[in-house]
């Protein structure tokens, strides 16, 4: 199921992780997008057929986002068996934190004209900033929040959950409780945070117009790089010693823990990596998206998550890439072609991928005689 | 003042005419009614009224209500009902249609405030002499709630009459409400009334006895008289302490309504994850499948719709329950030992069968007729009210209860089913088919799914997301109660229940639920199984 094959050659890790062949096949392939795409779209002419407008950059780069959080699902249900039904969550909070200081940013551009509150809030005839909000005008304060928001709640979370050995499927459910309740509470119009509609209306980030095709670009090439290095981080955490405990651990945690390894800690520390990479790519998608609001929460959104990875083949990171970009293209092409049969596909993609391909599309392409070969020197 | 009683004299004077008389003679009062004034209305309005005929009221009502029309070409009078076209009026006495006619051709019988005030004493009157002691009972309290010094000769002349002693209770709390009403009245009588009062339970009780207690801006009682001020004091302090004691009753009987209506819809699901280790992410689904069988007997027995509920019972337990065993069949069997799988499996599930009903019934919301045997409330007294379909629901879903707590402990079925919870492996070896077990129980599980379908019906609207709503709370009431323990499901959806009706006062709906699941959230961390583990010998995954 996983590609855990101890690395053979010498030299630092992250040397001999560039030299494996799928790393370095997915790095390729990033960098090729990220550098054609905004080739296409900025230097070829509208009226050519390989002109990429700027929608289709903006969706793409939607895409990169959501492989961000597929892989940070991944690599806590792959390697650690950690099945998050509320990894939206964090996704979500951290795109809350991105919205919130590009909320900041309007200034006094909004319909009240008001230049400390964002809208919203003059609607609801608030007459101050929350202490919360206090900051999130400077980027460099957003960005720490964007890691530290979800990263504290996950840890405070599975500090809690790991302790006291909440496994398996209750552990699931609680995940979703997690995200449900939060989403409940982003609802509200007393959190200060939008309510129903929440945030949206941005107009620029560090000064750059957001409308503008530069921007977007720039976006799409960030997110690409932050896709890579996430990439290559959870690579490396998995092909370590530590990523062989956090193996040990899916796959027998009792005998791990009675082997003297702290169980909970390795978990812990895997969930809090996780639950930042999956606030990163929120943080990452708001900007691109250009809006933010509970929905992001809702339970549901957490487990389409999961299908992305379980469909892509969990426990190989770049599977996860791979589902999310499928089901996510799936999903738009669908709902736009045919609304009604979108959710008849996306469930028969469920049901059909856990009886029938266990591994994702990655487990078919090494059934596949053709490809066996490619792969199985990979492995080697 | 005379008028009254000239008009309390012909009521009482009427009271033997005989039926048929009372026709023909409400007939001849129709045919002066259109021309009359309205100082002939209101005699012919007590002769209306000193018929004591059973359409007497209806007719009555009718006026009060601005509803009875006379047809301008012939002067005919009937009941109106606003069509396209303008009116269609119906006859007092058969029902029948006397035709549609449009806004210029017909004409309200019209009343002032005079008549109007003459009628609701009229009508009072009527409703205090009704067969039915409860509809005396609601006419008195409707005197408690709207008091006017008019009723007084009323009131008294029903005190003199009245045998049944529940309705002699409230006519006195009417008549000490009219009493206080009325300015004029002496303190002697006032601080009487306000004892009689302090007795009552009615809400606009608290109201009238509190204008004694208003105080100006430096706390100063407005009332001079101290006798008076201090009698309503302790009337005021015995209502209010009566009042609360019922809102506590009223919040107790939502709460157990919210946590039956849980009960229903977590106790199947606590089957199949107690005996097979599944959570069922498509039993929202199988709930939303009964709610819509409910709505597709309804369909097809639109006559019977007091029957059609009953009839829903087992069919809706038969369709999800069915549901249920071919699921299990067809995908969860292979998924054995993979419960995690399994919950990816069943919730692409629930997506199939939301998109499926969808299709088939569009995606609007449908409503199911409530019965009418199920409609309207129970009003113990003037401050606690029971609606008649949660009392239905609280009472079905403890039966719904009863009757699995049989089969569990009652059928061999129960007995295999409750040897697979607690060891698998080893009720296999002792010849059990657990994959029988399985599927039945599935089955099972779904069925009573289905069943609080049903049940949901009655409260809320019918749509393809009718099951997501309840799944994420059974699930919180199935982890909070512990696996395949019947009683830690009751108690853990009573407790919920409860707790969350209690709350939503206090902090509002919202926040109370997010309060709750973050308290099951906290109390996973120290009870992992739940409140009430199912004691066996399992052996660690």
């Amino acid at each position: 199921m996983t590609s855990t094959v101890p690395l053979t050659k010498g030299g630092p890790l992250i040397v001999q992780l560039l030299r494996e062949k799928s790393t370095s096949r997915f790095l390729m392939t990033l960098a090729a997008l990220a550098i054609l795409m905004p080739v296409l779209n900025l230097a070829v002419p509208q009226d050519s057929m390989f002109h990429v407008s700027t929608y289709t950059l903006t969706l793409l780069g939607k895409y990169l986002s959501y492989a961000m959080l597929a892989l940070a699902v991944d690599l806590i249900w792959g390697y650690c068996g950690i099945l998050s039904l509320g990894h939206g969550a964090f996704f979500a909070l951290g795109g809350y934190a991105m919205g919130m200081y590009l909320m900041r940013q309007v200034g006094d551009r909004g319909v009240y004209g008001d230049p400390l509150l964002p809208d919203f809030m003059v609607f609801l005839n608030w007459s101050e900033l929350p202490w919360f909000w206090l900051g999130f005008d400077q980027f460099w304060f957003a960005a720490l929040m964007i890691l530290l928001v979800p990263g504290t709640l996950a840890f405070a979370f599975g500090w809690l959950a790991f302790r006291s050995r909440v496994t398996g499927v209750y552990l699931s459910i609680i995940t979703q409780a997690l995200t449900y309740a939060l989403m409940l509470a982003f609802f509200r119009n007393e959190m200060g945070f939008g309510g129903n509609n929440g945030l949206t209306d941005f107009k620029d980030i560090l000064g750059f117009d957001l409308q503008s095709d530069a921007t977007r670009n720039t976006l799409f090439v960030v997110t690409a790089v932050l896709l890579a290095l996430a990439y290559v981080f959870c690579r490396w955490i998995t092909t370590s010693k530590f990523g062989r405990v956090l193996v040990a651990v899916r796959d027998a945690e009792s005998r791990t823990r009675f082997m003297g390894y702290r169980v909970e800690h390795y978990k812990l520390f895997v969930f809090v990596v996780s639950a930042v990479i999956a606030g990163i790519a929120g943080a990452l998608y708001v900007p691109q998206v250009g809006i933010i609001n509970p929905g992001e929460f809702s339970p549901i959104n957490s487990i389409e998550i999961i299908i992305w990875v379980a469909i892509g083949g969990r426990g190989t990171l770049y599977g996860a890439v791979i589902g999310a970009f499928i089901v996510n293209y799936a999903k738009t092409y669908f709902t736009a072609a045919f609304p009604e049969l979108w959710l008849f596909l996306l469930g028969g993609l469920f049901v059909v991928t856990t009886l029938y391909l266990p591994k994702g599309i990655k487990g078919l392409m090494d059934r596949l005689p053709v490809l066996r070969k490619t792969t199985l020197t990979e492995g080697a | 003042m005379t008028m009254l009683k000239w008009l309390v004299v012909t009521l009482f004077a009427g009271l033997c005419a005989a039926p048929l008389q009372a026709e023909d003679s409400i007939a001849e009062i129709f045919t002066a009614l259109p021309k009359a004034s309205f100082s002939q209305k209101a005699e012919l309005m007590a002769q209306i009224a000193a018929t004591e005929s059973d359409q007497a009221l209806d007719i009555l009502q009718a006026i009060y209500d601005g509803n009875l029309y006379y047809i301008k070409a012939d002067k005919r009078v009937g009941y109106a009902a606003s069509s396209p076209e303008g009116f269609v009026l119906s006859d007092v006495f058969s029902g029948e249609s006397l035709g549609e006619y449009g806004k210029r051709k017909v004409k309200k019988i019209t009343i002032n405030n005079s008549l109007r005030r003459d009628l609701s004493q009229l009508i009072a009157g009527f409703k205090l002499r009704a067969e039915e002691p409860s509809l005396r009972i609601q006419a008195a309290r409707d005197m408690v709630n709207s008091p006017s010094t008019d009723l007084l000769p009323l009131i008294d002349q029903a005190l003199k009459v009245e045998a049944v002693a529940s309705v002699r209770e409230v006519l006195e709390v009417a008549r000490a409400a009219t009493l206080l009403a009325d300015r004029g009245a002496d303190k002697q009588e006032i601080i009487a009334a306000l004892g009689v009062l302090a007795e009552a339970t009615d809400t606009n009780a608290i109201n009238l006895v509190s204008r004694y207690t208003l105080k100006d801006r430096d706390g100063n009682y407005l009332e001079q008289d101290s006798d008076l001020v201090a009698a309503a004091e302790q009337a005021l302090d015995s209502l209010n302490g009566r009042q609360s004691f019922y809102t506590l009753v009223q919040n107790l009987f939502f709460g157990v309504s919210l946590g039956s209506v849980l009960l229903l819809t977590a106790v199947g699901l606590a089957i199949t994850f107690g005996v097979m280790g599944v959570i069922n992410m498509a039993h929202g689904e199988m709930i939303m499948i009964g709610a819509y069988a409910t709505y597709t007997v309804q369909l097809l027995m639109p006559n019977m719709i007091g029957m059609s509920i009953l009839v829903a019972i087992p069919v809706a337990f038969l369709v999800s329950g069915l549901t249920g065993v071919l699921v299990e069949r067809l995908i969860i069997r292979h998924l054995y030992g993979r419960p995690l799988e399994t919950l990816l499996a069943t919730f692409g599930l629930s997506l199939v069968l939301q998109q499926l009903v969808r299709t088939i019934y569009s995606p609007l919301n449908r409503s199911v007729i409530t019965p009418e045997w199920m409609s309207g409330s129970w009003a113990v007294n003037g401050m606690l009210s029971l609606t008649y379909n949660r009392l239905y629901i609280i009472i079905f879903s403890f039966l719904v209860l009863l009757a699995l707590i049989a089969l569990m402990k009652k059928t061999s079925f129960g007995l295999q089913m409750r040897a697979v919870t607690m060891n698998r492996k080893m009720a296999s070896s002792m010849g059990i088919k657990t994959g029988w077990v399985d599927a039945l129980t599935f089955g099972l599980g779904s069925g009573i799914a289905g069943i609080a379908g049903v049940a949901l019906s009655q409260l809320t609207n019918v749509g393809p997301n009718l099951g997501q709503a309840y799944i994420i709370d059974s699930f919180m009431v199935v982890v909070f109660g512990g696996v395949g323990n019947l009683f830690g499901t009751l108690f853990a959806a009573m407790s919920l229940g409860l707790a969350n009706k209690f709350m939503e006062p206090m902090v509002g709906a919202v926040l109370a639920k997010i309060l709750m699941l973050v308290f099951i959230i906290l109390f996973i961390q120290k009870w992992p199984r739940g409140l009430f583990a199912i004691k066996g010998r399992f052996v660690e995954d």
